[in-house]
């Protein structure tokens, strides 16, 4: 080989950041090559799309509502991961969160709000934690295999709601329209400077998240797990048992996320309570190395695009699925830089100098 | 009702997930996990229609789906085997990805319709004698050649895999590269050429959807068959030819679930939707608690191997 891979160990933070930097701007060039097929300017586009997410009051709020549900998703992600637990069953850990929060709001609208608020939030974080468990049990016990099991997972909670908006759930007074209820007003998020008081939680579930995996000793216990499991068990840790409460703790975490989403966006239960959250959360994590104030910077820039891709779509005709395109290409540039942070090429010289002396 | 006439549709609605399953089936036993199976199915569903629109030309119309999906897959081998990122990240950026490379090149072709040299090409062909046997007769060989390719794509995948040296390589690529590495076969070599060939298999899935099954472009034409494909490898443990049955199978519990209200059973379709995961996970958990190796998943499965981290 003319080129060999070495671990860098040299890299600066800044370092590594500018690699990421650039690794957005050449997914942008390259996205443009569409943009300019479209027959627009892609200088145009990208700035209609900040325009979109911070140009008006009412984007920016928008923006901020669509950060929200990726923070605290990442941040309930990040538990399991850190594990090297691969829950990528969020989106059913979320479906199932709103399903249980829903079934206290359609049904117990009488408790006083504040009360009714509390109990929602508990059983969408219970509901989503037992959700995640299912497959963790299994994990531990038999060894199964978390990704494809948790994958599973969610289609069947997908289907779980599809069956009670088109079944039991459905709401006879919508003339037919296959929808449930909408809230009564008990078991809506009160709003906090005009956005829903989600932003509230997800701050705090990020400090509370740093402070757990930095400066407790489960969250030290998570972490070593994640790097060795015979570590931890030499060290006598009981690895089962850290293994399915901190399940519990990232399920549930998502579970709220799908009870705030219920409760705050759409005022009800529906197919649509994800928005593809779940999925779109474990990039985010990932990107953000499963640490919690990155999550915050990640997921807002993710919204951002987001946001941006619905205002373009409104502004210029574009359709969504270009949004969709810039979103996987900057993906596949920010996953491709990760190489070139953590290893450097060298050119093989050996292999040089033999080439140079069979010219000779 | 008639069963023959239900299950030859099981088999018509069943062939688009074979391939998918087929071509996810041969990335993972390279030791690759590609959750893009629902992009690179959107990728060729697209093209194959595109092409199939501009040229009239079945056979051109399929290839382009092979090669769109065989390009999703090249990101996919790019990033994963060259770049060492993150296998299941990837595979969700893929499909993010081939969503909006569907959507884009399929907005113009929004309720456009096969022409006719293709949906002519690809009508019934009952294959002679075969066709004749009583019931299976018509359920498997009165049929069109796509779905003929699917049975002949099946059966060759498992010989290459179960009976020739190349497959015994790969299949150990997939188990062990370090002892493979060590042994002197290439590992970035057949990771890609078999992430490059489950992509190409999984377009034709998706051209199957937009030139035969369907046969007009909708957007979102895959509507989540990609995820059953990846169930459904597992559900068939890793087998090409339990692939067939398996994707049959999942083919007529995707038509049941409408027709089940004939047959005066009070069960809501969205329910019998549910089974094709149900019986994935019960079938994962079953393969972990037998731990039996024959049909396991591969070992290296989801790991990534570098040479210098051994």
């Amino acid at each position: 080989m003319l080129f060999r891979i070495i671990k860098r160990t040299d890299l600066t933070g800044t370092q590594a950041v500018m690699f990421r930097t650039a690794a957005v701007f050449l997914a942008l060039l390259t996205s443009s090559v569409f943009i300019i097929i479209l027959g627009n300017n892609p200088f145009e586009v990208y700035a209609s799309m900040l325009e979109g997410s911070f140009g008006s009051v009412y984007g920016i709020k928008e923006t901020i509502i669509k950060t929200i549900p990726l923070v605290i998703t990442s941040l309930g992600i990040a538990v399991a991961f850190k594990m090297k637990f691969w829950n990528i069953g969020a989106e059913g850990q979320i479906f199932m969160g709103a399903f249980a929060a829903s079934y206290f709001a359609l049904n117990h609208a009488d408790i006083p709000r504040p009360a009714l608020l509390v109990i929602m939030a508990a059983a969408g974080f219970l509901v989503g934690g037992l959700w995640a468990l299912i497959p963790a049990i299994f994990k531990a016990q038999f060894g199964t295999n978390e990704t494809l099991f948790t994958l599973m997972m969610n289609y069947i909670a997908l289907k779980w709601v599809t069956y009670l908006q088109y079944g039991p759930w459905k709401d006879p007074g919508a003339n037919g329209f296959p929808k449930i209820a909408n809230f009564h007003d008990n078991a809506i998020l009160p709003k906090v400077f005009g956005v829903h008081i989600g932003w509230i939680i997800a701050i705090v579930l990020i400090v509370i998240m740093y402070v757990f995996i930095h400066h407790t000793k489960r969250g030290f216990e998570i972490s070593v797990i994640g790097e060795s499991e015979n570590t931890a068990r030499y060290a006598g840790m009981n690895v089962k048992k850290i293994i399915i409460t901190s399940i519990l703790i990232s399920g549930g975490i998502c579970g709220l996320t799908g009870m705030i989403q219920a409760s705050a966006v759409n005022n009800t239960l529906a197919v649509e309570v994800t928005g593809g959250v779940g999925y779109m959360a474990i990039i985010t994590t990932w990107l953000a190395q499963l640490s919690a104030p990155v999550i915050l910077l990640v997921s807002f820039l993710f919204a951002v695009l987001v946001q941006g891709g619905a205002y373009i779509q409104t502004a210029f005709q574009i359709p969504q699925s270009v949004a969709s395109i810039i979103q996987g290409m900057i993906l596949f540039f920010v996953l491709g830089s990760e190489f070139f942070i953590q290893y450097k090429l060298i050119l093989n010289k050996s292999i040089l100098k033999k080439e140079a002396k069979g010219g000779i | 009702m008639d069963f023959a006439l239900l299950f030859a549709y099981a088999v018509h609605a069943g062939t688009p997930l074979l391939f998918a399953t087929l071509g996810e089936m041969v990335t993972e036993k390279s030791g690759n996990l590609n959750l893009g199976v629902e992009g690179m199915m959107l990728m060729g569903a697209v093209m194959g229609f595109q092409v199939g629109i501009a040229t009239s030309n079945p056979l051109l119309a399929v290839v382009g789906a092979a090669a769109a999906g065989a390009l999703g897959g090249l990101i996919f081998a790019f990033l994963t085997v060259t770049l060492r990122a993150n296998q299941v990240v990837s595979g969700l950026a893929l499909t993010i990805f081939g969503t909006g490379f569907a959507g884009f090149f399929g907005q113009k072709l929004t309720g456009k319709i096969v022409p006719g040299p293709i949906t002519t090409f690809f009508g019934e062909a009952k294959v002679p004698l075969l066709s004749d046997i009583p019931f299976v007769g018509k359920i498997l060989f009165a049929q069109n050649l796509f779905v003929y390719f699917g049975y002949v794509a099946a059966i060759a995948l498992g010989v290459y895999l179960f009976h020739t040296r190349k497959g015994l390589n790969l299949r150990a690529v997939g188990e062990n590269p370090a002892a493979a590495d060590a042994s002197g076969i290439n590992i970035s070599l057949y990771k890609y050429t078999h992430i490059l060939l489950g992509g190409a298999l999984c377009g034709l899935g998706g051209a199957y959807l937009s030139l035969v099954y369907v046969p007009t472009w909708k957007e979102n034409i895959t509507a989540g068959r990609g995820w059953i494909a990846v169930a459904l490898v597992i559900f068939t443990t890793w087998s090409p030819y339990r692939a067939i049955i398996g994707s049959y199978l999942f083919g007529c519990l995707d038509i049941i679930g409408f027709r089940i209200q004939d047959l005066k059973i009070k069960v809501s379709p969205y329910i019998i939707d549910m089974l094709p995961y149900i019986v994935t996970i019960v079938v994962l958990v079953f393969i972990s608690m037998r731990k039996s190796k024959e049909n396991a998943p591969p070992k290296g499965l989801g790991n990534p191997y570098f040479r210098e981290d051994r």
